[in-house]
């Protein structure tokens, strides 16, 4: 079992310090995690801890591909008012 | 390892009782800033008007993550507003970040500010951000070091900076209520979990001022920055202001949200909107200790290179530096006296006449027995230093503001008109330059410049700012009598008119 890390990482460096396995490394063209050391952070934290601190939403996945942090669950931005925006935006 | 010394409670306690009232009225006196603390900010551009025209800073961005969220800020392009590491270019490794900084330094002498703001948080990367103080003070001891902080882990490396002689430290603050906290910071991560809500802001603000006290117990010089959102801590931010001068920070900058829909951010996208000038230089007036030193922030980018709002970053490419050849003991016997030659300029300035507060009395006609005073009006002066009217309207990056009433003229601040926009990734898209700079000049009645063109004439008088082109080349303190004469008197006779036709 282990987390994923999608397209949609920012390569902030957040996740990797704080990493009780190991996992995580600074690739290219983003982060990612080594899923033979991926523990989930079972045994160390209640919670994942690349998952917890992740500004990004959509940027991590648990095993069954399901964002951790869904739209809307970090920002507070409502998805589709964000949609509703970029189309406005792409229409100027 | 944290710290609980200071309870979410006992502090909103202190903040609404009687100590703050108590410090209410010695705060409305402005003190001004004691002799030791000019000292220390005599040559930081950040801190003092005067400094930054002749010292040089430099931002490296070393400092990734960030341990909180802010609705002005959107990680997918970093912040955009505080420290604006929103758009910094390049992460740099410490040891990057080092070679950029010897590098810049020898080609600027005047360099005295290394600073750390991001693009994340600052002691959000606590290796990164003291490996660098670290190589800097083997290898430019003679440099200054700073460093901007959201605050949250602040406690727990007060000792860390005050071992690495980190002398200026800013701390965004934007609320010391954390009911007001809960709609700037949707959530922070904090010991292993993300925290939102109330909670979150609670503990943010407990950390953020725990880390000041600690801050100026140790002697270090702390600037708070706030952001102005209106509608949230607009009617606030005195009372944030109070407290944090009553716990020892020196400086109180205020800063304007900056919000546009392209940003992505939540204020962006949510419709909140932007101070406007009137109302952020009316809060400034009603927060600021000492106007002079915090008016000429230029909400610079994290890796911001040379003079404040004048950003060499580009020619300091990290495949440039590479290439280049420093001598780090050569160069800083170049800063020191670089360094001589600044204060020698300097103290000439001082002692030759200034133009901040011009007796205008002898200037203007002769009020009429009676004749009530005339107001206090605000005027901009496109000049290249503040002596001479000598600036062409459109070539002017920042405005010199004065209030001048009957008594004399007095220097509010340098305003930039691209303070709403410094940098591609913040500028909204189409926004023209003269609608901008209608918008930093909207609380002045007229604008002195040396020439001007045909078009901002008319837009100037549509928007009712008197352009005046004919006092090019003089100096600014006869001009800008001269122009408030000509208001005072078009006033009066627009009074006369009203009363003949009534
Ligand atoms: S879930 Fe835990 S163990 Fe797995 S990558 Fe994230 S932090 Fe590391
Ligand atoms: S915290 Fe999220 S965005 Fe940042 S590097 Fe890790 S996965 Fe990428």
């Amino acid at each position: 079992m282990a987390l994923r890390i999608t397209a949609s990482c920012v390569n902030c460096w957040a996740c990797a310090p704080l990493c009780p396995s190991d996992a995580i490394r600074a690739a290219r063209p983003h982060f990612q995690i080594d899923p033979g050391r991926c523990s989930e952070c079972a045994g160390d934290y209640e919670e994942a801890q690349c998952a917890s601190i992740c500004p990004i939403e959509g940027a991590i996945l648990d095993a069954c591909g399901v964002p951790l942090n869904p739209p809307g669950s970090l920002t507070g931005i409502p998805p589709e008012r964000l949609a509703a925006a970029r189309a406005e935006i792409q229409a100027r | 390892m944290q710290p609980t010394g200071l309870n979410a409670k006992t502090a909103t306690m202190n903040l609404t009782g009687s100590r703050s009232a108590t410090t209410t009225a010695g705060h409305e006196k402005r003190p001004e800033l004691p002799e030791s603390i000019r000292a220390r900010v005599a040559n930081h551009p950040c801190f003092s008007e005067d400094a930054h025209h002749h010292y040089a800073r430099i931002h490296v961005a070393v400092a990734p993550a960030c341990n909180i969220q802010c609705h002005y800020c959107n990680r997918k392009y970093d912040c955009s507003n505080e420290s604006r590491p929103g758009v910094v270019s390049e992460l740099l490794t410490p040891a990057q970040a080092v070679r950029k900084v010897l590098a810049v330094a020898e080609a600027i002498p005047q360099l005295s500010v290394v600073g750390i703001a991001g693009p994340g948080d600052a002691l959000a990367n606590p290796e990164r951000t003291f490996e660098t103080f670290r190589l800097l003070r083997e290898q430019a001891p003679d440099l200054r070091l700073c460093v901007s902080t959201n605050g949250l882990a602040l406690p727990e490396w007060v000792d860390e900076l005050a071992g690495d002689q980190v002398e200026h430290v800013t701390i965004t603050l934007n609320a010391i209520d954390p009911e007001i906290g809960a709609r700037i910071y949707p959530w922070i991560f904090w010991r292993h979990r993300r925290v939102r809500g109330r909670r979150a802001a609670e503990i943010l603000i407990e950390q953020q001022l725990l880390g000041l006290e600690r801050l100026v117990a140790r002697g270090a010089l702390v600037k708070v920055n706030s952001v102005l959102i209106p509608g949230v801590n607009d009617a606030h931010l005195p009372e944030v202001s109070r407290a944090i001068r009553e716990r020892g920070a020196f400086l109180h900058n205020i800063m304007p949200l900056i919000a546009r829909p392209e940003h992505g951010t939540f204020f962006g996208l949510m419709g909140q909107r932007e101070p406007s000038e009137t109302e952020l230089g009316a809060l400034r007036e009603r927060c600021a200790g000492d106007m002079r030193l915090m008016s000429h922030c230029r909400q610079c980018r994290a890796d911001a290179v040379g003079l404040l709002g004048e950003d060499r970053g580009a020619e300091f490419s990290l495949e440039r530096i590479e290439q280049l050849e420093i001598d780090p003991v050569a160069a800083m016997a170049r800063r020191a006296e670089a360094r001589a030659a600044i204060e020698a300029e300097r103290a000439r300035a001082r002692s030759a006449p200034t133009v901040v507060s011009v007796p205008l009395s002898a200037l203007l006609t002769k009020p009429r027995a009676q004749a009530p005073e005339p107001p206090v009006r605000r005027l901009a002066v496109a000049s290249r230093d503040g002596r001479l009217v000598d600036e062409h309207f459109g070539a002017v990056t920042e405005f010199w503001i004065y209030a001048i009433s009957a008594q004399g003229a007095s220097f509010i601040e340098r305003r930039p008109i691209d303070r709403y926009c410094s940098g591609e990734a913040s500028c909204g898209a189409g926004e023209e330059r003269l609608a901008r700079t209608l918008r930093a000049l909207a609380d002045c009645e007229a604008v002195l410049c040396a020439r001007i063109g045909f078009a901002p004439w008319g837009a100037l008088e549509a928007a009712g700012i008197l352009p005046s082109g004919e006092h090019a080349l003089e100096p600014v303190e006869s001009a800008l009598a001269a122009v408030y004469a000509e208001l005072n008197a078009a006033a009066s006779g627009a009074q006369a008119a009203a009363a003949l036709s009534a």
